[in-house]
């Protein structure tokens, strides 16, 4: 564990000298470097998980570090990711990008609610899971029953519905694709895309 | 990647073509570094731009984009006609020696049994003996053998004619071919590096298969420091391939086509036959496979009487595609109700972005789940939000599609594996919940599945059975877990409940489910593998095999039984995966029987041939790769003239799908990505936004300067589908080409900004082709025609 601990020195380090790492240094209160590293680290009574950079493919492992005391009604919090020493891969490194993970987790424009724009509308409205999703679903029946061929033109059994495609995938687990698969499947999609194929 | 990451650092030789690891790929990087400082290995980067790749590299060669083949082509050509290859390795492990049917040949740009726009196949076929085996002729003499059709295909691909094509020099090219063949001695290897530089064009699949046949030739495929490898560009790139797109099922089956009725058709067809004698030809296995997959996405209701649900999957037509480029087609002529989106952005990555926009707004609904509101989901909002940019989008109240944006966790919020370029699969772990009323995405597609099958329940309704059967067992339904379903992707024995070691363990009797059977092994009752952080590497090759879990079986290099020759004696003893120690392989996971004698079995145990294809009849426009021009292109094909592009080349019929001339549109144009961003994601984030904040137009100093451009000027750039603006770089990283005696210029245009983000600029895609591979749709974003002005 002291490797994991001096990089995070080293970390903070760098990143109260940057300008571009305003959180970090919010946290730490704006301490001078040689201060840092006698007071306690933000991350000293963090919550650790290891997880994967959504980014590209070369698989960096990364440590996130949360806070929260566990208490009920109380939610944890991400304060700090960094690169996990342990990865045969990056070694604790990470390249610009996964270093400001961070704040793509915690970026400002992350959808909290559920937007919905009606036909011709200008503007989107805030509407709930349960009418989306009744929405939704609704929407899908009626173009399945529309388009959905159970035979093709010569009466062979094809079970199969062009007018509806389904994409993504790229940055959702394998687990998530394998769902989208039975979902494509039990409606009988044939249109079916994913980033890795453009 | 068939080798990994981790696996780089033991190259001798390392070719970065097609791909910019340095700037995209940084950390994976330092194993090219690690290569050249250990082992002094020779770095070669190819590429139209000087990257920084190139920079560190001790060799720059730069090429005209979309000529890679050329290129690929003149090293297989100085390979056989310098005797630069690793001979033995030809003879054992490669078609080489097999014969071709009589009538095999190439005149004109064209492969035998080309007619009326198509090709007929016949001459392209291994000649079979009595048995069904291919004919072989071990001296490689016989003119009709591969290595001889492959020696005289190549001849013309000489220095000269690669040089006049590509735009470099023929000593550059000679250069770069002598450090390349250095791998050609059998203690040396050589990997390639590749990522969209070789995928974004018109002959891809070819442009790779020619990859292939270098890395055969040097003996480098099953060998550390081998191998053919894609640098993936997003995180689970290869998993999300893995488990089925377009026409595949998970696990590379291939979905099944309207011929084929019955499951016993379907297994005929994808059930290949083994071609020689010593052929493990493990394909054969198909019906365990599938028999498999249908019990676990059927359960109960999957049974021998009714072929284990087989009529419940769709059958797609003979000879449709459905890929990409087909179904946007289709959206835009009026022909597809809706849209469901989970993580992907078209209007931003979809080439031809006007005809992207004009098809979502023929939709009915569009279902969007992401992390941030995308140009994809805010479509209807183009003319307001960059009216200048989408003159001909419609405004959003004669857009009467309906849109659902919903909030999907991120990366941090949800556990489950992803798949690196190393074919590791690694597993995350929940760190905090999803923001607000955000939700998990196994969450969104349960609820919206059980949702549609409630109402067909209730209501009934057109092909209720497919979806009603479709097996959905998970403790909570509506919350199903991916440690769950992982489970069920590894697969389990009906009969014990016990989850499978592996796909060894399958069975075609429906005793077996495995969702996956590539996955299989990755979660079996010693638990979830690819959480695993052991950090032993016992061979020293930077294996690592107890770090997560690498499909298939765990094996880190494919092909590894290639890294010996016939008798089971490795090529280099300093670098061996695998060594045969009289009853078993010890090593990397063998990509071979465990415990079969060297001399039993041929090496590649994947292809019914029992040896790697340097001739390839299954691809669509040619068994060899052949130089074709880009869709869009400057010259003539100095080949062949009358056949210029690709002859299969796919592209569409709309209005909106025209191809430009040199005449309007000059030079060449080519896209890339920049470290500092990720694809159109980091435009949401604070310091990518703030490190690269404005799109920028990469001007060559030579065309600048004819042209009174600085550094600053205000440019535009168009091509036949639109145009737009930016402030000009004036770079020497794109230099000036010679090309059949004329000058090109390329034009390079960064990616990464649009109409949404912390950061706004134009979509690239806005001047990229609707022009697609024929064998797998992939787009030609790189290599297309455009013009350039001066405005500022």
């Amino acid at each position: 564990m002291k490797s994991k601990q001096s990089s995070r020195r080293e970390f903070i380090q760098r990143s109260t000298k940057g300008a571009a790492a305003g959180g970090v240094a919010a946290a730490t209160g704006n301490a001078a470097v040689g201060e840092s590293a006698i007071k306690p680290l933000k991350t000293a009574h963090t919550h650790q998980s290891t997880s994967i950079c959504p980014y590209c493919a070369v698989g960096c492992s990364v440590v996130v570090h949360s806070l929260g005391d566990r208490a009920q009604n109380v939610k944890p919090a991400i304060v700090h990711i960094e690169g996990d020493p342990e990865s045969p891969i990056n070694r604790g490194t990470l390249c610009p990008k996964g270093a400001s993970l961070e704040e793509f987790v915690q970026s400002d424009r992350r959808l909290t609610t559920v937007q919905y724009r009606a036909p011709g509308s200008r503007e989107w409205r805030r509407i709930t899971w349960a009418e989306a999703v009744e929405k939704m679903a609704r929407r899908i029946k009626d173009s399945r029953d529309r388009g959905f061929e159970a035979t093709d033109a010569q009466g062979r059994t094809v079970n199969r519905l062009r007018n509806i495609a389904m994409i993504g995938g790229c940055t959702d687990t394998n687990e998530i694709n394998y769902l989208l698969g039975k979902f494509r499947f039990g409606l009988g999609l044939v249109s079916y895309e994913n980033q890795s194929r453009l | 990647m068939t080798n990994g990451w981790t696996d780089v650092s033991n190259a001798d030789v390392v070719l970065v073509m097609g791909g910019n690891p340095a700037e995209n790929h940084p950390v994976g990087f330092r194993f090219v570094m690690e290569a050249k400082r250990l082992r002094k290995a020779k770095i070669v980067c190819v590429d139209p731009r000087f990257t920084r790749t190139a920079a560190v590299s001790d060799l720059y060669v730069p090429i005209r984009s979309g000529t890679d083949i050329a290129f690929l082509g003149g090293l297989i050509h100085y390979a056989l006609s310098e005797n630069k290859y690793q001979r033995k390795y030809v003879e054992q492990h490669t078609n080489a020696s097999f014969l071709i049917a009589e009538g095999f040949g190439f005149s004109e740009g064209h492969f035998s049994g080309w007619q009326d726009g198509k090709y007929d196949k016949t001459t392209w076929q291994y000649e079979l003996d009595g048995q069904g085996y291919a004919k072989v002729d071990p001296t490689l003499e016989h003119p009709r053998c591969v290595f001889q059709l492959m020696k005289k295909h190549y001849s013309r691909y000489t220095p000269e004619v690669v040089a006049n094509i590509c735009g470099c020099t023929a000593e550059e090219f000679l250069k770069a071919a002598a450090m390349i063949t250095l791998a050609a001695a059998e203690n040396k290897s050589g990997t390639v590096l590749y990522a969209l530089g070789w995928t974004h064009h018109s002959f891809a699949v070819q442009l790779i298969h020619a990859a292939a046949m270098v890395q055969l030739l040097m003996g480098n495929i099953g060998m550390p420091g081998g191998g053919v490898n894609a640098q993936r560009g997003h995180a689970n790139i290869q998993g999300s391939t893995d488990m089925g797109a377009w026409n595949y099922l998970p696990g590379y089956l291939k979905i099944p086509r309207a011929n084929q009725t019955a499951l016993g058709d379907y297994l005929k067809a994808n059930t290949p036959k083994p071609l020689r004698p010593n052929s493990l030809n493990y394909w054969g296995n198909t019906p365990k496979f599938m028999t498999s997959l249908l019990k676990a996405y059927y359960g109960p209701h999957a049974t021998a009487a009714n072929s284990y649900g087989y009529d419940w999957l769709p059958k797609v037509a003979e000879g449709a595609d459905h890929s990409w480029g087909t179904f946007f087609d289709e959206m835009d002529a009026g022909k597809m109700e809706g849209l469901i989106s989970f993580g992907m952005n078209p209007v931003a990555n979809g080439p031809n972005t006007p005809k992207m926009i004009r098809g979502l707004s023929k939709l009915k609904w569009l279902i969007v789940a992401e992390n941030f509101e995308t140009e994809t989901a805010a479509f209807w909002r183009a003319k307001e939000l960059a009216d200048k940019e989408y003159p001909h989008s419609l405004k959003a109240e004669d857009i009467q599609t309906e849109v659902f944006l919903l909030p999907a966790a991120c990366f941090a919020e949800k556990d489950g594996s992803f798949v690196n370029s190393s074919r590791w699969l690694q597993w995350k772990q929940v760190a905090v919940d999803p923001p607000g009323e955000a939700r998990r995405d196994q969450e969104i597609i349960a609820d919206l599945f059980l949702a549609v099958r409630a109402l067909y329940e209730k209501e009934g309704g057109k092909g209720a059975e497919p979806l009603l059967r479709m097996q959905w067992n998970y403790a909570k339904p509506h919350v199903p877990t991916l440690r769950e379903v992982a489970r069920e992707v590894n697969g389990v024995d009906l009969d014990s409940g016990k989850q499978l070691n592996g796909f060894g363990e399958l069975q075609a009797d429906g005793t077996t489910a495995c969702g996956n059977w590539i996955y299989s092994g990755s979660w079996p009752e010693a638990g979830n593998q690819m959480a695993r952080r052991g950090q032993v590497d016992p061979t020293g090759l930077g294996l690592y095999p107890e770090w997560a879990w690498s499909w298939p079986a765990n094996r880190r290099i494919l092909y590894n039984r290639a890294s010996t020759d016939q008798q089971g004696k490795p090529w280099d003893a300093t670098r061996a995966p695998l060594r045969w120690n009289g009853q078993r392989w010890a090593g990397d996971t063998p990509d071979y029987k465990a415990d079969a004698n060297p001399e039993s079995l041929a090496a590649f145990v994947m292809l019914p041939e029992g040896v790697a294809r340097l001739f390839a009849p299954d691809l669509v426009e040619g068994p060899f790769p052949e130089h074709y021009e880009p869709a869009e292109s400057p010259v003539d094909n100095a080949l062949h003239p009358n056949a210029n592009a690709n002859p299969l080349l796919r592209v569409y019929k709309s209005d909106l799908d025209s191809l430009g001339s040199a005449k309007d549109y000059p030079f060449v144009a080519i896209t890339y990505r920049l470290t500092e961003h990720f694809h159109y994601w980091t435009k949401h984030t604070s310091s990518s936004a703030e490190l690269q904040s404005n799109f920028f137009v990469e001007v060559p100093e030579e065309l600048a300067t004819e042209k009174g451009i600085a550094s600053g000027t205000k440019v535009r750039v168009s091509s036949a589908r639109g145009e737009l603006e930016g402030p000009a770089l004036v770079t020497k990283r794109l230099r000036t080409l010679l090309v059949s005696g004329r000058k090109v210029y390329q034009i390079g245009l960064p990616i990464h900004w649009g109409f949404v983000g912390k950061v706004h600029g134009p979509l690239i895609n806005k001047l990229t082709p609707s022009a697609y591979d024929p064998n797998c749709g992939t787009p030609e974003y790189k290599g297309f025609l455009v013009n350039l002005e001066k405005i500022g």
